[in-house]
């Protein structure tokens, strides 16, 4: 017999009878990078078998990324319309409607008076009789104004308060406005506001439903694409255990089928996601433009990709893992 | 080195597998095992690599009763043990490198080790110049020398094996029995279930029989 043969055959093992202390150590270490290794393999030998199958993969990628980018675009066009509502210097204006009877200078004083408040950023007066002007030719009501024995407006003075002002401030300003004795209204323009702000909460609210409801459906696809990819492994799951395989070590590769699934279908979510994002873009700054504005549509930007495709790993290692959870302790060696 | 202490198998559907079987192997013992189909020849094999619990008695294999090892240490347990199967169970879809590589892989040796130990053991079956081959392209004899190679690669203190000439020739089986009869030379427990009497009668060894699960003849070296 060759030595070689003897090698194959003989009794001495890489673990010796006796373990002592340094022996258990290179032991241990040795478990550990055999561990490692096994990790790479699991990791290098999935990423394989999803590559062969292209299309399959590519399906999977998409319906993933498809179910990610939904929600993900839908939060990126909220992040825009706030962003939008933002940048509106102003969030609101309080109208001072006049008294009757009140001159221009004396309108004119109260406006300066104003002005030089600190909570007030900007006022603008619109005499009474600029606005029945404006009304006049805005509203096309000429021929009946014309009518009119003399002008029904009151002198008006618009206040922007100071930048940053909260809701409760700018309310308890308008108060104190009214209370002016040459101000017979006061009238805080900020209903709207409130009534977008409703709007976005509940659009928030429907997106956070709609994406859970979304990452739900990623891992029950997940786990049943990895849930057949064990079926159609089962022989060799029975062989692996037959020749001292753990539960861990089965498990390994399918962990790995779904991180690569969820990654490749976040990665798609970005790319979507990032796609329609660009075709809107012009039409976008067209718009804007002609409301003098200078918006432009924000991107997910790479954090946010990044976000998206860790997002995905861990769904997919997730459905794997409830996939494999249910499937591998079924199969043991008949 | 393997013990069963009156061991019995009853099946949920109440068939008797094994009745009350008491038997000794030794640590340099090649033994076979034989008896009808239904005997009770697998189930035995079964047992010593937990493939299968007893209802009643114990089995000791290299020391440890194995009631004691629960579900978690079962894959250590059958790292220490070869087995060869009638039907090979090779992955068809690995080279016969990789297949024979399997159990280092699982036991964690590093890629040039696993290489070292798989040649020479590809070398003692006689299939070095088969390694990149994809088991499907080879014959039945060649098949069942991969199975062999495998089981003993991760040079495991006891070798079983289950009909392992069952498909084959006399001259084939002959050729893998010699096999067998050389890692038992140096120092490996060898279980083989077999039913080929004419073939292991020839060969000098302890043979255990069974009948209905009963032990009939064997019990002792």
């Amino acid at each position: 017999m060759s030595g070689r043969a003897r090698a194959v055959g003989g009794r001495s093992g890489p673990v010796g009878r006796r373990d002592g202390a340094s022996q258990s150590r290179t032991r241990w270490r040795d478990q550990f990078n055999g561990w490692l290794r096994h990790h790479r393999l699991s990791a290098a030998d999935s990423m394989q078998r999803v590559l062969d199958n292209p299309v399959s993969s590519t399906m999977t990628w998409l319906v993933i990324g498809i179910a990610l980018a939904l929600p993900t675009g839908l939060d990126v066009a909220l992040d825009n319309v706030s962003q939008l509502s933002a940048s509106w210097d102003s969030p609101a204006q309080i109208s001072l409607f006049l008294q009757d009877g009140i001159s221009d200078d004396r309108a004119r004083q109260l406006q300066e008076e104003l002005a030089g408040r600190e909570d007030i950023a900007q006022t603008q007066f619109v005499s009474r009789g600029q606005a029945l002007e404006e009304f006049r030719t805005l509203s096309g009501f000429a021929e009946v104004l014309a009518s009119l024995d003399s002008n029904p407006l009151p002198h008006l003075v618009l206040v922007s308060p100071a930048d940053g002002m909260a809701e409760s401030d700018a309310a308890a300003l308008r108060a104190e406005l009214e209370d002016y004795p040459d101000v017979a209204q006061a009238v805080l323009d900020m209903e709207w506001l409130q009534r977008l702000n409703s709007l976005m909460e509940l659009s928030r609210r429907l997106v956070l439903a709609v994406g859970g409801l979304l990452v739900v459906g990623v891992l029950l696809i997940l786990g049943n694409t990895i849930r057949l990819a064990i079926e159609s492994r089962r022989e060799e799951i029975v062989i692996v255990k037959l020749v001292g395989g753990s539960n861990a070590f089965v498990r390994r590769p399918f962990l790995y089928t779904g991180l690569w699934y969820g990654v490749g279908g976040g990665l798609f979510a970005a790319i979507l996601v990032s796609a329609s994002l660009w075709f809107l873009r012009a039409p976008v700054s067209e718009l804007a433009l002609s409301y003098q504005s200078e918006f432009r549509l924000r991107g997910l930007g790479v954090m946010g990709g990044l976000n998206l495709i860790i997002l995905g790993g861990l769904l997919g290692l997730a459905g794997a893992w409830l996939a494999v959870a249910r499937h591998l302790v079924e199969i043991q060696p008949r | 080195m393997i013990s069963f202490d009156r061991v019995s198998k009853r099946y949920s559907e109440g068939h008797d597998a094994l009745r009350e079987v008491s038997v000794n192997i030794g640590r340099d013992e090649l033994v076979f095992i034989t008896g009808h189909s239904g005997a009770g020849k697998t189930t035995l094999l079964r047992m010593i690599m937990l493939m299968e619990r007893p209802t009643r008695g114990q089995v000791i294999v290299d020391g440890q009763n194995l009631a004691a090892i629960g579900p978690r240490g079962i894959p250590r347990h059958r790292r220490n043990i070869g087995v060869v199967f009638q039907n090979h169970r090779l992955l068809l879809d690995r080279t016969v490198f990789d297949n024979v590589a399997l159990p280092l892989i699982i036991a964690g040796y590093d890629h040039r080790e696993v290489g070292r130990r798989v040649r020479a053991a590809l070398d003692k079956v006689g299939l070095l110049d088969r390694e990149r081959a994809m088991p499907v392209t080879l014959s039945g004899g060649e098949q069942q020398r991969v199975g062999i190679a495998r089981a003993v690669v991760g040079r495991p203190k006891i070798l079983l094996a289950d009909e392992p000439t069952g498909n084959l020739d006399p001259a084939l089986s002959a050729e893998i029995m010699q096999l067998f009869e050389e890692f038992n030379q140096v120092g490996v427990t060898v279980l083989i279930a077999s039913h080929d009497l004419a073939l292991i009668s020839r060969l000098h060894h302890r043979i255990i029989t069974l009948r209905h699960g009963r032990l009939v003849a064997g019990s002792a070296a």
